[in-house]
């Protein structure tokens, strides 16, 4: 009987014949924590006694999510993570290097891996044909103790996507689309696992854009095939002797199946205060943004920044509209410099944030005032999020986010295009 | 076992940023100062109005969002001793169980809220003393009952040593 992409990854790392509904032990291939979970994954690892990780090269520590630290708490936190890593060894990634996802998929992962993260987006990883999952702190120390972790063989929800995007439309689009679709918990427990000719020709930047957001549907991982277009991008980053070529069985047996046609999307955005709560910007005209938000996990990518600059090249933000833009790493910003989209970003009136979460989780660098709405290109709305439960958030794509920056209002990217 | 208590209710779709907002983040390594501010956003009474013992009752997909063990840290630590709810997410689900604070997957349209409630974890029974009903929960799996009879993952990990499927 043919297996699903999840059941052979968990299969290979339990030495099980893992189907969907078994519960396997599972080798665990990289375990991270971020500024927000990780000193209490610190506190229960060594309350469990242990004082050291199985792994020290497959451990990493992301200072993202309060980086620059804003408040003394979290420099005292971030204190505790940089003496966690100095006392056992385990990598650590420090502030203004990015945000945890992005730098797992530029650095660590790899297909066939199992990679856990105290964050609920390490979905992320699967746009590399890894079966990624966020858990809480508890989890993730003893991960971190004894190298492996018990899973529950996710059912597969199998999402087949055809045709060509239109002009303005983009893999944002796609996801936010499906999740309105299905719901904010139409794949609580299940494994996503996206195929077909749009998806084969996607880039990595857009898969991990879709992964990413599996979890907004209730998804336990977002899966893609690796292929050709997944060795080259491990090349770029030095990996390539990494590669492993994984696919789904023909015959494997899905829960679910649903068909999107690419070419019929438009541009898509999530109201207040749900993922699942979905319209089309054009739809939305007439709605006053006082923020356009740019960056974060789900869209902070190099292909992000060009698609906004490209759209925000000779314009200007609207006067009552902030626009805030934080590449998702490092080398994200260094490449954003050099193609010159930072200057055209800056030129048309953005501000732009360190490389990290930034306004994202409500803490710092863009927190909302009361009665504010902004427009954000991250991959959650919930009430409050971005720190002042009087504000509403609607996620859409860099496209759509740059184009509302302009107009000062949601708006459809085609008018810019 | 046996639990007994009264059902504090909220709504669907309550998420970890509702139980302990963004806002609260450089409290994490503040547990009692955090606690405080447990659900304020939707439900402002819940920390001044529960009581030791009571029951969280909820409706679909609750805990959705974050990842961060904090949110049914601070529920555990305002004294609630099981969560009830139509469904959650996925990782709440588990983070409660590791903490040792049982979820059960019920029928909840028909508990209103301060309803007495007395759930048998064995037999997977909840009787609604005042309303006179009976609900059904759920199976929790077996490593999951392993867990919860422990105490939460750490004190499993700490007799165990490791995962015993």
């Amino acid at each position: 009987m043919g297996k699903t992409l999840a059941e052979i990854i968990l299969g290979r790392k339990s030495g099980a014949d893992a189907t969907a509904g078994d519960i396997v032990v599972a080798q665990v291939d990289l375990v991270f924590v971020q500024d927000g979970t990780g000193p209490l994954a610190v506190r229960q690892l060594e309350a469990s006694g242990f004082n050291e990780v199985a792994s020290p090269s497959r451990t990493a520590l992301f200072l993202d999510h309060a980086a620059p630290s804003p408040a003394r708490e979290l420099s005292n936190d971030h204190m505790l993570l940089r003496a966690f890593a100095r006392s056992t060894g385990a990598r650590l990634f420090d502030v203004g290097e990015g945000v945890c996802h992005q730098l797992v998929a530029e650095e660590l992962a790899s297909p066939g891996e199992v990679i856990l993260g105290a964050d609920s987006h390490t979905t992320t990883a699967g746009g590399l044909g890894a079966f990624a999952t966020g858990m809480g702190s508890t989890d993730i120390a003893m991960a971190m103790a004894l190298g492996k972790t018990w899973l529950r063989v996710p059912e597969s929800f199998r999402i087949a996507v055809e045709g060509q995007f239109a002009r303005g439309i983009f893999a944002k689009d796609l996801i936010l689309h499906l999740i309105g679709l299905i719901g904010a918990d139409g794949a609580t427990y299940k494994a996503l696992e996206f195929v077909g000719g749009t998806v084969d020709n996607m880039t990595i930047a857009e898969r991990l854009t879709i992964a990413n957001m599996a979890i907004e549907a209730g998804g336990k991982a977002g899966l893609f095939a690796s292929d050709e277009t997944t060795r080259n991008y491990l090349a770029e980053h030095g990996r390539e002797d990494r590669y492993l070529p994984l696919r789904a069985d023909a015959d494997a047996i899905y829960e679910r199946t649903i068909e999107i046609d690419a070419a019929s999307l438009e541009p898509t955005v999530s109201m207040p205060h749900t993922v699942d709560n979905t319209a089309l910007a054009q739809h939305l005209k007439g709605t006053i943004v006082q923020q356009s938000f740019i960056g974060t996990c789900t869209n902070g990518r190099l292909d992000d920044l060009r698609v906004a600059a490209t759209i925000l090249k000779g314009r200007r933000r609207h006067p009552g509209t902030r626009l805030i833009v934080a590449p998702a790493s490092t080398s994200v910003l260094k490449a954003a410099i050099d193609a010159g989209h930072i200057q055209t970003l800056i030129e048309a009136g953005a501000v732009i944030d360190p490389p990290g979460c930034a306004a994202c989780v409500g803490i710092h660098q863009g927190v909302l005032g009361d009665g504010e709405n902004c427009i954000s290109t991250a991959n959650r709305n919930f009430h409050g999020r971005m720190g002042n439960p009087n504000s509403c958030i609607y996620l859409a794509s860099p496209a759509t986010a740059a184009a509302s920056a302009i107009a000062g209002e949601i708006t459809d990217p085609r008018e810019f295009l | 076992m046996i639990l007994r208590g009264r059902a504090f209710k909220v709504g669907d779709n309550i998420s970890t940023d509702h139980i302990i907002p963004g806002k609260w983040f450089h409290l994490r390594s503040n547990l009692p100062e955090l606690a405080k501010h447990c659900l304020e956003d939707i439900a402002p009474d819940f920390v001044s109005k529960v009581r030791e013992g009571d029951l969280l009752v909820a409706g679909k997909n609750f805990g959705l969002g974050s990842s961060r063990e904090h949110a049914p840290l601070v529920i555990k630590m305002a004294g609630i001793k099981a969560i009830l709810a139509e469904s959650t997410a996925r990782i709440f689900f588990r983070n409660a169980i590791n903490l040792g604070l049982p979820v059960l997957i019920c029928d909840t349209t028909q508990v209103d809220d301060g309803n007495e409630l007395e759930i048998d974890l064995t037999a997977s029974r909840i009787k609604d003393v005042t309303n006179g009903n009976h609900l059904t929960f759920g199976r929790i799996p077996e490593v999951m009952l392993d867990i919860l009879d422990e105490g939460g993952l750490v004190p499993y990990i700490q007799k165990h040593g490791d995962f015993k499927l």
